[in-house]
């Protein structure tokens, strides 16, 4: 009955259902929102530690400005604020609700999808996420103290990775997981290349406009919003490079934030989810086509013919994907 | 304020100072608990279950729109012999009610015998006159029904209402199970205490079983819920969780070719039963109310057409009005032939110029209903309202007769609570739950809610009420 029975591989085959398109949609929004608040923790943070270092360029601006840009959410800000003071931005970014991207608004929207989609979700992951919403949403930022902001910023990420671990450790390796799996990668993937886009000139090579011990504080920054400026040394065994770092964010497979690696997640689950389902469809061709082109990447030609502009086609591609599944399977419609 | 207190059975110690064989083992256990271990396990309970978000949401009240019902930790326990008679009682009402329920929507026998009054079915709010001569799948129109009972006495239950359209509840009843065995299994280890947990397959069953005749494949069941913001959300998620099948709402749905589908990741797919939690009134945009968001447009003409099985049946409500309610002895004799095992609440019909009278002059000792309410929103309990109160429910059972039933205040029994003084007696009643399809399934026990203000007989959740753990001993 269903269109594609024919691509159906039996090992599938018992208990085999399909779930509400709104199901779908909410599983992989739920996904998408906690990786997004986890990213917003993690861009503040590095932001954070930035605005502390001692400066006479007045670069602190600039320093805000690229957090929220990488946030998404600076024209939301200006809109508000006008100028940017740390306690705003660290406001604006953790706890408010007209912010859509906030730590605050994304929980919240997880915890609704949740909400709406118990049946789906196994009592560990709805436990986590329920008992992370109720903490988070009993804070009151006016009492918060700037030494309390640290502890925060792990105490949000441990609360995303409770969550992720409970998934990875609880739930059926089905449909449910898989949309899962493709809102979390494909956020991070998002995340990841507009956190390089919006530094992309300090990577340059012989720029201009930087130079120096600033430079490589800001290369530190980058790598530290994925975690990733001790891995740096082990698997370049060298100080940061530009170049380097650029590679390792985009076309490295070890790093687990690069943007190979979230493709390395992004093309099976839409392999296994069309195995699943018994079907083959423009989605998965275009996964297969986007990771051909990290897995093909050489980071000489890719500074060669410009990395923004190479940013910005990745962040265009992946977005195409995200639409191209929503629509494929019947998000909501 | 007169006690009811003083004149209340106690479930535990029953009208003496002697403890009741049922609770011989729970009153020793009792007598050696620290107060305060008791409040910090109950407190244990009420975090796990906010953890687990068993929550309701009040109508009306927005600064809490989830709210947990409070559990006690002390539980409500049926002999195996007292369940047996509850059992047969309830089995043959819901027989009884079922069989009454076709006859009204085919030839209404029972009106013609002049048993039921005619004026009371068809201008009823809860009639549903496109329900004529409709074939519900094995004649059933209630498949769910959750029947509220209190008891005065040693022998003596009442039931106070049949819930027939969506009776909620059964959530509770399960997890406060579990959070019983996860906290007190010592409990468990030292009494016989028939389990409950069957209560999500047996719905499944119950469901798959009044599928539409003549389907050459597994019925597909789906939980139609009007969302996240109804109070019994909960629920509806739980139950569909616990029976593995689609938790879906009205935007879920879609009528094609006079099939009832869902809208799933490979696009539409047949769907056979509802389970819906969803009122009559909103089912239906292009049958009932017309704005309704929360429905499917055209899914009861698929339903009369046979094409899909709607559980509880549109129309069901009619069983649990108020005023078919003082007729129900009449009715479960007239359909079973035999006379009711469980026995009426005395009731006062307003609209009857000679009942009227009497409640007008006896406000302060009786409770006053509304005909179509529930909730227990829009009650009076006579003995502890104020005069404004009574004075005002005098002008609306004046102005409206025939919308009020009055009944005495019975002095429901009580049973040991801990409360902010220590451990007290609080008065319970019983909603045990039960499935009707090829057959029915009695899950042992119930839901058992408690008022936890000291002389209140209001146990509504809405209204401060709370629950316990309904045990039902093994012979």
């Amino acid at each position: 009955m269903d269109p594609g029975d024919k691509h159906r591989d039996d090992s599938w085959s018992i208990g085999l259902r399909r779930m509400l398109g709104r199901t779908a949609n909410d599983l992989f929004w739920m996904s998408r929102y906690i990786e997004r608040a986890e990213n917003m923790a993690r861009l503040l943070e590095v932001g954070y530690r930035i605005a502390l270092l001692p400066r006479e360029d007045g670069g602190q601006d600039e320093q805000w400005g690229s957090t929220l840009r990488s946030g998404g959410c600076e024209r939301s800000y200006l809109a508000k604020y006008g100028s940017y003071a740390t306690r705003d931005v660290v406001n604006f970014m953790l706890f408010d609700a007209d912010n859509p991207s906030s730590v605050h608004s994304s929980l919240a929207t997880a915890r609704r999808n949740a909400r709406a989609q118990r049946t789906a979700l196994t009592r560990e992951m709805w436990e986590s996420l329920n008992s992370a919403w109720i903490e988070y949403s009993g804070i009151d930022p006016a009492t918060l103290g700037s030494n309390a902001l640290p502890p925060l910023f792990d105490w949000i990420k441990e609360r995303s990775a409770l969550f992720r671990g409970a998934l990875l450790n609880t739930i059926l390796r089905n449909d449910t997981f898989y949309f899962n799996q493709l809102g979390t990668f494909l956020e991070r993937a998002d995340n990841t290349a507009r956190i390089l886009d919006v530094k992309y000139y300090v990577l340059l090579p012989h720029s201009e406009l930087v130079g120096g011990e600033i430079d490589s504080v800001q290369w530190a920054a980058i790598l530290r919003s994925v975690s990733a400026h001790r891995s740096y040394r082990w698997v370049y065994k060298d100080s940061y490079k530009p170049w380097k770092v650029a590679d390792y964010l985009i076309l490295n497979r070890q790093m687990p934030r690069s943007l190979r690696s979230c493709y390395d997640e992004i093309v099976p689950a839409l392999d296994e989810l069309g195995a699943y389902y018994g079907n083959r469809n423009g989605c998965q061709s275009l996964a297969h086509a986007n990771r051909q082109v990290l897995a093909e990447g050489d980071m000489n030609a890719i500074f060669q013919s410009g990395l923004h502009e190479f940013l910005g086609d990745f962040i265009a591609r992946n977005n195409r994907l995200g639409s191209e599944i929503s629509g494929t399977y019947h998000f909501t419609d | 304020m007169r006690d009811a207190l003083t004149a209340a059975f106690d479930e535990m110690t029953g009208s003496g100072d002697t403890v009741r064989a049922p609770y011989a083992f729970v009153h020793e256990w009792l007598q050696a608990q620290e107060i305060d271990d008791l409040r910090r396990k109950r407190d244990d309970a009420e975090a796990l279950f906010r953890r687990t978000g068993i929550t309701f949401a009040i109508y009306g009240d927005d600064a809490a729109t989830e709210r947990l019902i409070p559990f006690d930790i002390i539980p409500r326990i049926l002999s195996a012999a007292e369940w047996r008679r509850l059992a047969a009682g309830i089995e043959q009402r819901v027989r009884a009610i079922n069989a009454f329920m076709y006859d009204i929507y085919h030839r209404q026998e029972i009106v013609r015998a002049g048993r039921v009054p005619e004026d009371l079915i068809i201008q009823n709010p809860a009639f549903v006159p496109d329900m004529m001569g409709v074939e519900p799948a094995r004649g059933v129109y209630s498949h769910v029904i959750g029947i509220d009972l209190v008891r005065t006495s040693e022998s003596e239950f009442f039931v106070l209402e049949d819930n027939t359209r969506t009776p909620s509840g059964v959530s509770y009843m399960l997890e406060n199970r579990e959070a019983m065995m996860h906290m007190l299994p010592e409990l468990f280890a030292r009494n016989r205490v028939r389990a409950v947990e069957d209560y999500p397959d047996n719905l499944r069953l119950t469901l798959e079983s009044v599928a539409p005749a003549g389907l050459d494949r597994e019925p597909t069941v789906v939980v139609l819920t009007p969302g996240i913001h109804n109070s019994a959300y909960f629920e509806h998620s739980f139950l569909a969780d616990q029976m593995g099948v689609e938790l879906v709402e009205g935007q879920d749905l879609v009528v094609v070719d006079g099939a009832l589908m869902m809208k799933t990741t490979l696009g539409l797919k047949r769907v056979d039963v509802v389970y819906r939690r969803v009122d009559d009134a909103f089912l239906d945009p292009l049958a009932f109310r017309r704005d309704s968001v929360l429905g499917v447009p055209g899914i009861f003409d698929v339903y009369r057409a046979g094409r899909l099985t709607i559980v509880n049946a549109p129309g069901a409500g009619i069983a649990d009005d108020k005023s078919i309610y003082t007729y129900m002895p009449d009715i479960v004799e007239f359909y079973t032939g035999r006379p009711p095992i469980l026995k009426n609440v005395p009731t006062w019909v307003c609209r009857k110029p000679a009942d009227l009278a009497y409640v007008l002059e006896h406000l302060s000792e009786l409770v006053v209903k509304q005909v179509h309410g529930s909730g227990g929103y829009g009650m009076l309990v006579g003995p502890t309202a104020s005069r404004d109160e009574i004075d005002m429910f005098r002008m609306m059972v004046k102005a409206r007769p025939d919308r009020y039933i009055a009944q005495p205040t019975l002095a429901l029994s009580t049973c040991p609570t801990l409360v902010e003084q220590g451990i007290a007696e609080r008065h319970l009643d019983l909603r045990p739950f039960v499935l009707i399809g090829d057959r029915i399934r009695l899950t042992p026990g119930g839901l058992t809610r408690v008022a936890l203000r000291q002389g209140s007989l209001v146990v509504n959740s809405s209204q401060g009420g709370g629950t316990k753990d309904t045990w039902v001993l093994q012979d």
